[in-house]
C-alpha cells in the first residue's frame, strides 16, 4: 500500500501499469493518430505495445516528449497527437505546459506516467514524489482540461474525451514501479524516417 | 578607406546605422523565402525588432518558449510533421543545448536551424556572458555541426539562405551566429 503521507492516497487513484495503459490507448487509436514516447520505459512500452508508423520513440532529450508532440500537432492540426511522458521527465521541462496552454492546440493530448521514481536509473524517488501533484501543476499552468485517471476504465473514458476535445488535454496516471516490457531498437534515423512516412510527409525510397 | 587611416568616417557610421536597421529584415525575408514558418524563441535584446516583425507577419507562427531546448523539440516535431521551423536564442541559451543536439538533432538527422544572437564578445560588460560565449563554438565543433558567423550585411542573405538549404538537403542541423559586427550587439548603458 502507498505511504499514508503521500498525496496519492488523497487522490484516490489506482496504481496502474504503464504497458497496460499504453496498450489500452493504442487500441483506441483508429485515425492514424501520432504517439510520441518519452525517454526510457515510456517509449519502451510504446514499442512493446505494437509497432505503428505513427509512433515516435525518443532515445534521449529527456523532457521533450510534449514539445516534440506540440511541434507535430502544430504542423498537422487535423491529426490527433498523443504524448507519453514520465513524471521525472516532465519535471525537467515543466515550462512546456505553459507554452502548450498559451497555444491551445486542440489536437494535442498529454499523458503523464507518474510513479514518483526514476525507475530506469535504479528507482530513486524524484524530488516531486509524495509532495507535488502533476495534474494540479498542469491546471495551474493553464491546462484546465487535466485530470487524474482513477482506474483503467476512467483512463479509457478520459482518452475518449480527449479524442473529441476542443482544446489540449492532459491525463495523469499513477503507475507501478515495473520496468518497460520491451526495448526500443536504438536506430534514430530509421525511427525518424518511419515516423515521417507514417505522417505522410515522406514517400518511400 | 577611412578604416585604414585608423578613423571611422561619418559616412561609415551612417552605413553602420542603416545596417543595424535592416539586418533583421534580411533574416525575416530569407526565412520566408525558404518557407520557414514556425519560429519559437527565447528572446534577446538584439532580436527585439526581428521578433516583433515576425509576430506582425501572419506568414509566421512565432511564440516564446520557457527554454531553448523546448523550442528545439517543437521545431523538430514540426519538421517531422512537414512544417519547417527555426529557433531564435542568445548565446547563453545555446549553452543549454548540448544534450538535445547530441541526442535528438544530430543522431535523428533533423535539419534544426538555429539563429543565435552572439553575446559575450566585442564589448561585453558581463564576465559570465563572455565565458559562456567561449563554450559555443567548441560545442558546435565537438559535434561536427555546421556553423557560420554573420558579420556583414552584404553576406547575410547568402549565409542564411545557403545554410537553410544545406541543412534541409543534408538533413543536418546548423547554427547561424549573428555577430555584434552585424547587429550592433548589446552595449552597456547606465
Amino acid at each position: 500500500m502507498s505511504d499514508a503521507m503521500s498525496p496519492a492516497t488523497t487522490r484516490n487513484t489506482k496504481v496502474m501499469n504503464r504497458f497496460d495503459l499504453t496498450s489500452r490507448l493504442l487500441a483506441k487509436l483508429k485515425r492514424e493518430e501520432a504517439v510520441i514516447g518519452g525517454i526510457g520505459n515510456t517509449n519502451f512500452d510504446l514499442w512493446a505495445a505494437g509497432h505503428r508508423p505513427q509512433n515516435f520513440y525518443m532515445l534521449g532529450s529527456m523532457g521533450l516528449a510534449f514539445p516534440i508532440a506540440l511541434g507535430v500537432a502544430l504542423a498537422q492540426p487535423k491529426r490527433g497527437v498523443f504524448a507519453l511522458e514520465g513524471d521525472g521527465s516532465l519535471l525537467m521541462q515543466m515550462g512546456c505546459l505553459s507554452t502548450i496552454a498559451a497555444l491551445k492546440p486542440p489536437n494535442l493530448h498529454m499523458i503523464v506516467m507518474d510513479n514518483g521514481i526514476y525507475q530506469i536509473t535504479g528507482a530513486q524517488p524524484t524530488p516531486a514524489a509524495g509532495v507535488s501533484d502533476m495534474v494540479a501543476i498542469a491546471v495551474g499552468c493553464g491546462l484546465s482540461n487535466s485530470a487524474w485517471a482513477a482506474d483503467e476504465e476512467d483512463f479509457e473514458r478520459l482518452v475518449d474525451r480527449s479524442l473529441s476535445a476542443s482544446g489540449p488535454t492532459l491525463i495523469g496516471v499513477r503507475i507501478d514501479d515495473k520496468a518497460g516490457v520491451g526495448a526500443t531498437r536504438r536506430d534514430p534515423v530509421q525511427i525518424r524516417e518511419r515516423f515521417m512516412l507514417g505522417l505522410g510527409v515522406r514517400e518511400p525510397l | 578607406m577611412a578604416a585604414a587611416e585608423g578613423k571611422i568616417s561619418p559616412k561609415a557610421l551612417d552605413e553602420k546605422a542603416s545596417h543595424e536597421k535592416i539586418w533583421h529584415e534580411v533574416v525575416l525575408q530569407t526565412l520566408k523565402q525558404n518557407d520557414i514558418r514556425l519560429v519559437p524563441y527565447v528572446p534577446d535584446r538584439v532580436l527585439t525588432t526581428l521578433i516583433r516583425t515576425l509576430h506582425a507577419d501572419p506568414f509566421f507562427l512565432t511564440f516564446p518558449t520557457a527554454r531553448e531546448e523546448e523550442a528545439v523539440g517543437i521545431v523538430s516535431g514540426a519538421w517531422m510533421g512537414g512544417v519547417r521551423g527555426a529557433v531564435l536564442m542568445q548565446t547563453s541559451g545555446f549553452a543549454t543545448l548540448a544534450n538535445v543536439l547530441a541526442s535528438l538533432a544530430v543522431p535523428y538527422q533533423i535539419p534544426l536551424i538555429m539563429l543565435v544572437s552572439e553575446r559575450g564578445t566585442l564589448g561585453e560588460f558581463n564576465y559570465g556572458q563572455s565565458l559562456v560565449c567561449r563554450t559555443m563554438r567548441p560545442v558546435l565543433d565537438s559535434l561536427a555541426m555546421e556553423h557560420h558567423t554573420a558579420t556583414r550585411l552584404d553576406e547575410l542573405e547568402f549565409i542564411v539562405d545557403r545554410s537553410i538549404k544545406q541543412a534541409i538537403a543534408t538533413q543536418a542541423p546548423v547554427a547561424l551566429i549573428l555577430s555584434p559586427l552585424l547587429t550592433g550587439g548589446k552595449v552597456f548603458e547606465k
